[in-house]
């Protein structure tokens, strides 16, 4: 068992023997892959006391805000179309439509509505999260167990005690999924949003500007630092959805 | 129990040699429901007696589950009027035991909460409904921790929280829909003898729908048997056998008789097709 849980640091251990690797053999010029350590050096400076530290804490902030305006506007609507098929079913090609286009098309409507602002970044990152998240809503209202909704009626439940005590906790493993996947979406919304409209920081503008400056070291320092947001982002919702919806696939 | 069932050898009893007239609780008149233009019941009558236990079986897609279902007002009916002892539904409490106990049971609470959730639609007080559920649980003599959710019990164990659920109400009809069909034969005997247990302590009236005749007849004071679409009532003999029943009841002649009669008409409404 224990030696189990040690198996995904073969895969990292194996990457940075590649990386060695690589640089040893000069497959690529040096001052394009520096090599491990001098990129693991730049990660640890800057995210202790570091510029880089205070562009990652910046990049959750918007992430953060995007995704908590993408739930409070998409789950109530979310659940309001899907307890009413006739409705979801009505928006539905709209939804999917602007579901399926790039939120980074929408960067430049948005900068002439909203400026060149820390708004713009927040709004379009949830504009993209909110389609997602609502996306997801409905179909767990609309797919909640037909069985449970009727056990409810049978047992005297008013269409209005159906909704919340029944719907909306079948719908809540599918609102996870939804805010997953919202969340990460969010964030590469925010990234790439950072990297060219007009930024001062956060972790999109680090990436850029280092690799403008051909600072490679601090260049991967700051993709790994971006890495880790976004694995640690998708893990710390797992984890909730383990708390909060403990029958999920159960 | 020898005489008796000599006397009723014949299993089955017509409505002539019964000693009196049943009290009926549920009445059933001109009931029609079709699906997708093809008729289910048509002008369908039916009288359920007051305080017994009735099993529904019938060949294969006849309408089984369609007929309590439209009893329970689960699906509405295209015509007809049920009546509970003159009442309409909405005046009526009843109880549903599904199936699908997985699908039933509300996996985010306790078996417990569970339980007490009619009452709770009821607007019972806290203090009520904690009564209500304990006196359910010590008359039924149930040993399983409710304070666990509904997927860290077993079927049986799931099933039998269903049955409390619909029974917490006191309901005046309990409705069960092949409730232990998902169940392996072990517990389904045993469920079975828990069934019967409520059903003697309670003596509420009790429609099961069953695709198992063994089970049917075991359980029921009556069995309906049902013809093909649009189903008629092909027979709807007396189960004049003693209760408790046991593993004995399931070798009595009258039993194995009455089981063979049911079979037959089953057989014969089968092969009309």
């Amino acid at each position: 068992m224990k030696r189990e849980s040690l198996l995904p640091l073969v895969g990292v251990a194996g990457l940075i023997v590649v990386w060695y690797l690589a640089v040893w053999a000069r497959v690529v010029d040096p001052v394009l892959l520096p090599p491990p350590e001098a990129a693991f050096a730049a990660l640890v400076k800057g995210m202790a006391g570091g510029k880089l530290g205070y562009d990652f804490w910046r990049t959750v902030e918007r992430t953060a805000y995007a995704t908590a305006i993408a739930a409070v506007i998409a789950i109530p609507i979310g659940v309001a179309l899907g307890s009413n098929e006739r409705i979801y079913r009505s928006v539905e090609f709209v939804i999917d439509f602007f579901r399926s286009t790039p939120a980074s098309a929408m960067f430049p409507l948005f900068l002439v509505i909203f400026g060149v602002g820390d708004l713009t970044k927040i709004l379009v990152a949830a504009f993209g999260a909110a389609l997602v998240i609502l996306f997801n809503v409905a179909y767990g209202v609309m797919n909640a167990r037909k069985t449970r909704l009727l056990a409810a009626k049978v047992m005297g439940a008013t269409r209005f005690r159906v909704l919340t005590d029944v719907m909306l906790l079948e719908s809540l493993p599918q609102t996870f999924v939804g805010l997953r996947n919202g969340v990460s979406l969010a964030l590469v919304i925010v990234v790439v949003a950072e990297m060219f409209i007009g930024s001062t920081d956060g972790l999109g503008q680090r990436v850029f500007e280092a690799q403008q400056l051909f600072e490679m070291p601090d260049m991967y320092a700051a993709i790994f630092a971006a890495g880790a947001l976004g694995y640690g982002l998708n893990l710390l919702f797992l984890l909730m959805e383990k708390r909060f919806v403990h029958w999920s696939g159960k | 129990m020898g005489q008796a069932a000599t006397a009723k050898a014949s299993g089955a009893t017509d409505r002539s040699e019964r000693p009196a007239a049943e009290p009926v609780h549920i009445t059933i008149r001109g009931l029609t429901k079709c699906f997708q233009g093809a008729p289910v019941y048509d002008n369908f009558d039916l009288d359920v007696p007051r305080g017994r236990f009735v099993s529904v079986f019938g060949p294969n897609g006849c309408g089984k589950s369609t007929l309590i279902n439209l009893i329970a007002g689960l699906i509405p009916a295209d015509a007809g009027t049920i009546l509970f002892g003159g009442k309409p539904l909405r005046e009526t409490k009843i109880g549903y035991v599904f199936q699908n106990y997985r699908e039933a049971l509300f996996p985010w609470m306790s078996a417990w909460k569970n339980i007490e959730y009619p009452l709770k639609i009821a607007k019972m007080d806290a203090a009520e409904r904690a009564r209500r559920v304990d006196r359910l649980v010590a008359h039924l003599g149930v040993k399983i921790d409710l304070t666990r959710y509904p997927y860290e019990l077993s079927g049986g164990q799931q099933q039998l929280v269903s049955i409390m659920r619909a029974l917490v109400v006191d309901p005046e009809v309990l409705f069960l829909d092949e409730p232990f069909s998902a169940l392996d034969y072990e517990m389904t005997l045993f469920m079975r003898d828990q069934l019967q247990r409520v059903f003697n302590e309670t003596r509420t009236t009790m429609v099961l729908v069953s695709h198992d005749l063994e089970e049917a007849v075991y359980l029921a004071d009556r069995v309906l048997l049902l013809s093909r679409r649009p189903a008629t009532i092909a027979a709807f003999p007396d189960v004049l056998l003693p209760r408790p029943r046991s593993d004995e009841t399931l070798s009595d002649p009258a039993y194995v008789h009455l089981k063979g009669h049911c079979l037959e008409i089953f057989q014969r409404e089968v092969r009309k097709a």
